[in-house]
């Protein structure tokens, strides 16, 4: 059974799906990772995106990647409008542990049955000319629609990571996690930024749904099951760390793809779950964590 | 409620189930309270760890759902004639440990790293299920309706009593804590962790009980499950459902104090066997979640809460 | 002379690359009023962070009444008897100012409890930090002395022998100021050795027998507070070179 072949494809295939992986957790690796919000939500929002796509290409015939761009911004406003509901009720009454938490599983929730409500349970995908090609290395295939999402997953991390780090309103982003005052005396207002930020967060998802509905089809629940691989994913990578979110991602990727290839595709849900209790039992600060 | 008031209460009660099994004869109506009631212990239970002590389980249908399968497994090995009350202890005594385990794990770190262990480990039990073929695997495992129902005119009657008897000593459970020294430790916990470990509290302990407590209840839920549904899978057990509906009874209801679980699983229990009937079961799931989303943000002591303000504004 | 309540020998503690305390020993007497000042930054916070147990030292040994408290957890100190109040208050919000101080009392002086109901207890510590008015209300709509004085009152029902206060008059007027000063020096009268942190000087001085000032993790002087104010390394430390 086992072989190189196997085994390299199944290395090439996990790094693929790590990088895309890594655009689904981008968005998460803000919120939790520099705002401490726990959006168990997240994966929702990327299936919505998901949705969106397959709405847009299925009537205007857009290319995915393209319909995640352009509505971007709408999920943007979406997400900035959900951060002021979640601050006004929570953050600001200091209660944001117990009910926060509940209130994002409860959108989840209310997303996954609206879903249901609207498409039923069925699969939906999309179509675009570069799926179902692939190219040949060796004995090594790369097909596109792992290909187009990894590198539209590289260009969004990267670009964000340089946004975190070069420009004004993302060093904010960075520094509202960690200090508030200066902030404040900065002249930012915290609120807003990480209003800003959570939208940003949001946006995200909009690109990663499309990449999602590229790899493969995508059903209302399918939400659920990245629930755990993100959260694995930031905590790995450690909370606050951008490079060592995409590290997780890549890791993680692979070795789910090793577990689905050798022991059994079943098996693969229990892989990212399991990873991160295992890094919470022993690491909990990631590989890379801030203090 | 004082003390008399309340044992008298929980007596008037498994009364009137008593009466309603001899005068009721349509068996929809305990299906119903069958499910009502497990909400109920769900609720109750999972308050036990979110309401009194402030941590948040996601993965209550994890537990829910090892019971159920602890049932199942045990009735493999041991042939359906096994008494319920045995499958039920060896659920709570199972399920108890897992919360332990968890807990040990878990609960040392930030109460969000909890909340994300759970549903962590529900989904890889999930998983475990799904692979094991001994108790039926993705495919689900059939379970055969025992000839013995007592004195009861039906099988349903029966088990809607088992249900009954449970809640009631769940809820005396909760009740009992919530007015203990345990229950004021744990308090303490939910309002200021740190201050509380300064004030004497030993915070893992009380922490760890609470989980292990927790666990139990809501395997003792999840035991006789089987023998109500008839055909269990993975995918129905571990439902989401289940685990929205162990959050959304509590906080609807009020969680700080014992009988808020026991309100909202009434409310919001009732109002789904409503729903489903009348209108669709999607639209029951839909209403749970909206629910709890509104209740959260703008009511977030629940009734309780809601009715505490209200008395005390009319004492004024 | 007694032997101390509480040693601590070259405690060290080090966040990721940064020595938050380096060598510190410093030992408090039965009974007696010792000042901790320093700089912004010095390291006090983290000394009684080690000393109360919220966090665990690196390096050295904390001795509390003959017990070795280096590894224990904050919940064991606290029945020890070592109790502390919170720079910014941290009530039990859900709680009445009564039910605040039930933890501490069936909690932290649980072996210590005399045969009197817990709420006669509860009462007599109201009353002695003079907040028996409030017994009965939410501590979460108190004022902010009224805060800092449950604060004090939930680490006096612990019923300890020594008491870290940390800065506990912070921002509060100057008549609020005394009121906080008053009930410590009762406090003491009654036995309980206090370590004070705080940087309003006139209280500082006024109430510690012995002052220990901490500068950037390490102990800059020690003495009596006349002393300490002449002190020019002291002096250099609060106000840079």
């Amino acid at each position: 059974m086992w072989s190189v072949d196997l085994f390299a494809n199944a290395i090439v295939a996990g790094l693929l799906l790590g990088g895309f992986y890594a655009a689904v957790s981008i968005g998460l690796a803000i919120t939790f990772g520099q705002l401490d919000i726990v959006n168990i939500a997240h994966p929702a929002f990327v299936v919505v995106g998901s949705y969106t796509a397959y709405i847009i290409n299925r009537h205007f015939g857009l290319d995915p990647v393209l319909i995640g761009v352009l509505f971007a911004p709408v999920f943007f406003l979406v997400g900035a409008a959900i951060y002021r509901v979640y601050y006004v009720s929570f953050e600001r009454t200091g209660q944001e542990s117990l009910s926060g938490l509940a209130f994002f599983f409860g959108l989840m929730f209310i997303i996954e049955v609206l879903l249901i409500m609207a498409y039923g349970v069925d699969y939906r995908l999309v179509t675009a000319g570069y799926i179902g090609q692939t190219i040949n290395i060796g004995f090594v295939g790369i097909p596109f629609r792992m290909l187009v999402p990894f590198s539209v997953a590289a260009a969004l991390t990267v670009g964000i990571y340089l946004y975190l780090s070069r420009t004004f309103t993302g060093r904010a982003i960075l520094a509202v996690a960690q200090d508030r005052l200066a902030l404040q005396l900065m002249g930012a207002d915290p609120v807003r930024i990480k209003q800003f930020a959570f939208g940003l967060a949001i946006a995200t998802t909009a690109i990663a749904g499309s990449l999602l509905i590229i790899i493969g089809p995508v059903e209302p629940s399918l939400g659920r099951q990245y629930i755990g691989r993100v959260f694995a994913i930031v905590v790995l990578g450690g909370m606050g760390s951008i490079p060592g979110m995409a590290i997780a991602a890549l890791i993680l990727g692979v070795v789910e793809t090793m577990v689905g290839t050798f022991m059994g595709p079943s098996w693969s849900p229990a892989v990212s779950f399991s990873v991160l209790l295992l890094t919470l039992a022993l690491r909990p600060s990631g590989l890379f964590g801030r203090k | 409620m004082k003390g008399a008031a309340f044992w008298i209460s929980i007596v008037a009660v498994l009364v009137a189930g008593l009466v309603l099994t001899r005068v009721v004869s349509n068996e929809y109506y305990f299906n119903a309270l069958y499910v009502i009631l497990q909400g109920a212990i769900m609720a109750v239970a999972w308050n036990v760890l979110g309401g009194f002590t402030g941590y948040v389980n996601f993965g209550s249908a994890g537990f829910f759902a090892i019971g159920a399968y602890t049932s199942i497994a045990l009735g493999k090995a041991f042939g359906q004639s096994l008494p319920l009350p045995v499958m039920i202890a060896t659920a709570a005594v199972v399920c108890g440990l897992i919360g332990l385990s968890l807990g040990y794990l878990t609960l040392r770190l930030k109460g969000v790293y909890f909340s994300i262990a759970t549903l962590a480990m529900a989904i890889v039990f999930e998983t475990l299920m799904n692979n094991w073929s001994y108790v039926g695997g993705a495919r689900g495992a059939y379970i055969l309706t025992p000839d013995s129902h007592l004195w009861f005119n039906s099988y349903i009657e029966m088990l809607f009593m088992v249900m009954l008897l449970l809640t009631l000593g769940s809820v005396a459970i909760s009740r009992a804590l919530n007015a203990s020294r345990l229950g004021r430790g744990l308090a303490s916990i939910r309002d200021d962790e740190v201050a509380a470990e300064c004030a004497g509290v030993p915070t893992l302990r009380l922490k760890l009980i609470s989980a292990t407590i927790m666990g139990a209840m809501m395997g003792v839920a999840g035991a006789p499950y089987p023998y109500f549904v008839t055909f269990v899978d993975p995918a129905s057990a571990f439902s989401l459902f289940v685990a929205v509906n162990a959050i959304a009874m509590p906080m609807i209801g009020g969680t700080a104090h014992w009988i808020g679980p026991v309100i909202g699983a009434l409310l919001v229990g009732t109002a789904q066997q409503v729903i489903t009937v009348t209108v669709s079961s999607e639209l029951n799931v839909l209403v749970v979640g909206v629910m709890l989303v509104l209740f959260i943000t703008l009511a977030p002591q629940g009734i309780v809460g809601l009715a505490q303000k209200y008395l005390a504004r009319r004492r004024r | 002379m007694s032997e101390p309540v509480l040693t601590v020998t070259n405690v060290t503690k080090r966040f990721g690359g940064f020595l938050a305390l380096q060598n510190v020993e410093l030992h408090v007497n039965a009974g007696e009023r010792l000042g901790l000042i320093g700089p912004n930054g010095s390291g006090k916070t983290t000394l009684i962070n080690c000393i109360s147990g919220a966090l665990f030292n690196d390096e050295g040994s904390i001795v509390f009444e003959g017990h070795d408290i280096t590894r224990m957890p904050a919940y064991r100190r606290a029945r020890l008897g070592v109790a502390r109040s919170f720079q910014i208050p941290k009530p039990f919000r859900s709680m009445t100012v009564l039910e605040n101080l039930r933890v501490p009392l069936e909690y932290a002086a649980r072996s210590r409890a005399e045969h009197r109901s817990i709420t006669d207890e509860a009462m007599d510590v109201l009353k002695q930090i003079g907040l028996e008015q409030r017994a009965h209300e939410n501590s979460a709509g108190l004022t902010q002395v009224d805060m800092r004085k449950l604060e004090l009152a939930r680490a006096l029902a612990a019923k300890p022998r020594l008491l870290v206060s940390d800065e506990a008059m912070a921002g509060l007027s100057h008549s609020e100021v005394d009121e906080i000063l008053e009930i410590l020096l009762a406090l003491n009268r009654r036995g309980v050795a206090v370590i004070m942190i705080e940087h309003i000087m006139r209280a500082v001085m006024r109430f510690s027998e012995r002052v220990v000032v901490l500068d950037a993790g390490q102990k800059i002087a020690e003495g009596v507070p006349a002393e300490i104010v002449r002190n020019p390394q002291v002096e250099r430390a609060y106000l840079g070179e």
